[in-house]
């Protein structure tokens, strides 16, 4: 067996050939990794994703999708779309609070304006 | 002699698509009817049907509906933008919290000198000083969340999730 094996092919028990498709992104010192992302897409799919992709996202795309299988593996049940479903609550939250900031600016600005235009008529 | 389950009367999209029977015990049938063939189709082709099985049996049951929606959420983005997939969303919307933040920021800074109420304070700044500097400074260039300074790539037009 190569003892440079990437952790994908550790972690499948196989060879590693020279142009494994996993080697780049999947270094075996970090079988975790390969271990997450097996758990939730399966080895298959992720090769057929990452076929699929220019040479130069493919690093990318296989952050992108060990973040999602971890989000996954911690939240099974909304994965990294609770972490979506979060950041637009709070997005709607800051709307509405910059909405009502704004309008007590407007406000502020009117009485400001009232005020100084009745010194003037004093 | 050995048993056989009863043929079910109309397959889950699943068992279309798997090109198997379809038991009334099938864990995809309540959450893929038979007419929602393309959902399951992406499903599958990013998790994979025996990961999807695997996941829905891992979370209890009145939980699979949600499990359900959230993946299909998932490969539908993911097929749509196969580098970034949700990523791409997340980094969009914290672009778009911090935009707000700043704006809130200028807002609350504004209010406090037109109106010189102490209750107004925003805990991020008091100072005319700081709302002169959030004035200059535009959004795109504060650190995002994620320490990077450029969402340019990551930027994806998503709509809201079915179950928000």
């Amino acid at each position: 067996m190569n003892p440079k094996r990437c952790a994908a092919c550790k972690y499948l028990r196989r060879r590693c050939p020279k142009d494994c498709i996993f080697a780049p992104y999947f270094p075996p010192n970090d079988p975790a990794k390969f271990a997450c992302i097996h758990r939730i897409y399966g080895a298959g799919n992720v090769s057929k994703m990452l076929q699929q992709l220019p040479d130069q996202t493919r690093a990318e795309a296989v952050e992108s999708l060990c973040f999602e299988a971890k989000c996954r593996v911690d939240d099974p049940v909304y994965g990294c779309v609770g972490i979506i479903h979060l950041l637009q609550t709070q997005i709607q939250n800051a709307q509405n609070e910059l909405a009502k900031t704004q309008a007590e600016v407007a406000v502020a600005q009117t009485k400001v304006g009232q005020t100084q235009n009745s010194d003037q008529f004093m | 002699m050995r048993g056989h389950e009863p043929r079910s009367s109309s397959s889950c999209a699943a068992c279309k698509l798997l090109k198997r029977r379809c038991t009334p015990t099938c864990i995809f049938a309540p959450y893929f009817r038979s007419s929602d063939l393309i959902t399951f189709a992406k499903v599958h082709k990013v998790f994979g049907a025996s990961n999807v099985s695997k996941l829905l049996g891992e979370v209890p049951e009145e939980q699979r509906q949600e499990t359900v929606n959230s993946l299909a959420y998932e490969a539908e983005v993911r097929l749509k933008d196969p580098v970034y997939g949700c990523i791409g969303a997340i980094a969009s919307l914290q672009k778009k919290m911090l935009e707000l933040q700043h704006d809130l920021a200028v807002a609350r800074t504004r209010l406090l000198a037109h109106s010189g109420v102490s209750n107004h304070v925003s805990p991020l700044d008091n100072s005319p000083e700081l709302a002169a500097f959030l004035d200059l400074v535009p959004y795109s260039d504060l650190m995002l969340l994620d320490g990077s300074t450029s969402l340019d790539a990551y930027l994806y037009d998503l709509g809201q999730p079915p179950f928000v």
